[in-house]
């Protein structure tokens, strides 16, 4: 079982949602916010191995090429350039091999560029994910691909990025079930409204928390009634949450957020239709 | 020698394009024929390297000179590496530029200028 969590507008209360969940069911986690990933500063996992991730760049043998320019022109991306030699935009390369598989002298291999890594790791023995994309880099993709490739039978919570753009399409790829979470205010609607197109376009069954939420009567909640979207929880705007969460604790240590998200949980677990 | 100008249209009455990544134009002048080409930046549309595709398309046609308004560091690359020298444009007019630089009034664009500056316009 994949369940994704995502929100449209960033700072919304993903990785909270996310990190108290997973804890509390003890179930994998990964992190797909690969631009800026923050699960593990909740979850505090042990024992952290780190993967470099690379992509496959093409390096030319200049003895080989006969300047044909076959590559420059099948390269999709405008990676390639040719003025008296093959220049590569390492950046602006996907990795896809087309340039090599279409050069007639076989004059180009691969080369790995390394963009970024995967860390694993156990928060007592729940284990955790995180991708974190180098700075600079502007492809999350490979890296995102890559821990969707690590992902089992196992029940898993994947913490999406912020938005609906690919980095958000990939995680949820196969995913049995989305969490949007937002906040009652006319941004988080704004973009809430985009990530239930995106879901419901890509077919996934979903259900919204409501974070940071202090009154019953708000835009929010009645665009999800209007809509005929499955409020699965709302979180309150409480100054103790925002305390433990400046503190980096997980907020179900608190008795009372601990049955908020046990809650929670039962309301997913009927909307799924079966236990987690 | 060939000098090409960043154009808004495919006509040498019309307005030069300050873009050079995603002008719809660029207009080639022949010094030897001392006519006018025109031809099509298909790197205009491209969702991303439109400047590196721009100067391919520069490149393959041969240009010595190119004057523009900005080009940001990918195309000054390619350029550059193509020993293509370029310059910043004088006023709008497209049928102008050529005389600019034959007199020398245009200033050589060493450095690029950001990138992505072309989009949304």
């Amino acid at each position: 079982m994949q369940i994704a969590v995502l929100s449209g507008k960033g700072g919304t209360g993903k990785t909270t949602v996310s990190t108290n969940l997973a804890k509390l069911i003890n179930v994998r986690y990964i992190d797909c916010d690969v631009e800026e990933p923050n699960g593990f500063i909740f979850l505090k996992p042990q024992d952290i191995k780190s993967k470099e991730v690379s992509i496959p760049v093409p390096y030319v043998d200049e003895d080989k090429c006969i300047h044909c320019k076959k590559c420059v022109d099948i390269c999709q991306f405008n990676a390639l350039v040719h003025t008296d030699r093959v220049i590569l935009f390492e950046k602006l390369c996907h990795g896809c091999g087309a340039c090599r598989a279409v050069c007639p002298t076989m004059a180009i291999v691969e080369k790995d560029r390394p963009i970024g890594k995967i860390e694993t790791g156990y928060s007592d023995d729940m284990e955790c994910l995180s991708g974190t994309l180098n700075v600079t880099e502007p492809m999350a993709g490979p890296i995102i691909s890559r821990l969707k490739g690590m992902i089992d039978d196992k029940t898993t919570i994947i913490d999406c990025s912020p938005g609906s753009s690919c980095n958000v399409v990939k995680p949820l790829l196969g995913v049995d079930y989305a969490i949007l979470v937002t906040e009652p205010t006319e941004f988080g609607l704004h973009d809430l409204k985009i990530a239930v197109e995106l879901v419901r376009k890509m077919k996934i069954p979903f259900g919204v928390i409501i974070n940071r939420m202090s009154q019953e009567d708000n835009a929010t909640s009645k665009y999800c009634k209007d809509d005929n979207i499955n409020i699965i929880g709302t979180i309150p705007f409480d100054r103790d949450i925002a305390v433990m969460y400046s503190k980096g604790e997980l907020l179900i240590n608190d008795e009372k957020y601990k049955k908020m998200f046990t809650d929670i949980m039962s309301n997913i677990e009927e909307a799924i239709g079966c236990s987690l | 020698m060939k000098i090409c100008i960043s154009s808004t249209v495919d006509s040498i009455n019309g307005l030069a394009d300050g873009r050079f990544g995603r002008c719809p134009f660029y207009a080639i002048y022949d010094d030897e024929t001392k006519e006018y080409e025109f031809v099509e930046n298909e790197g205009a549309k491209a969702a991303q390297g439109a400047g590196i595709k721009a100067a391919q398309i520069v490149v393959d046609n041969g240009v010595d000179v190119v004057i523009t308004g900005n080009l940001g560091p990918n195309a000054i690359r390619v350029l550059q590496a193509g020993n293509i020298k370029i310059y910043k444009m004088l006023g709008d007019k497209v049928k102008e530029q050529v005389g600019y630089y034959n007199e020398g009034k245009l200033i050589s664009i060493d450095k690029p200028g950001a990138s992505h500056m072309g989009i949304g316009k």
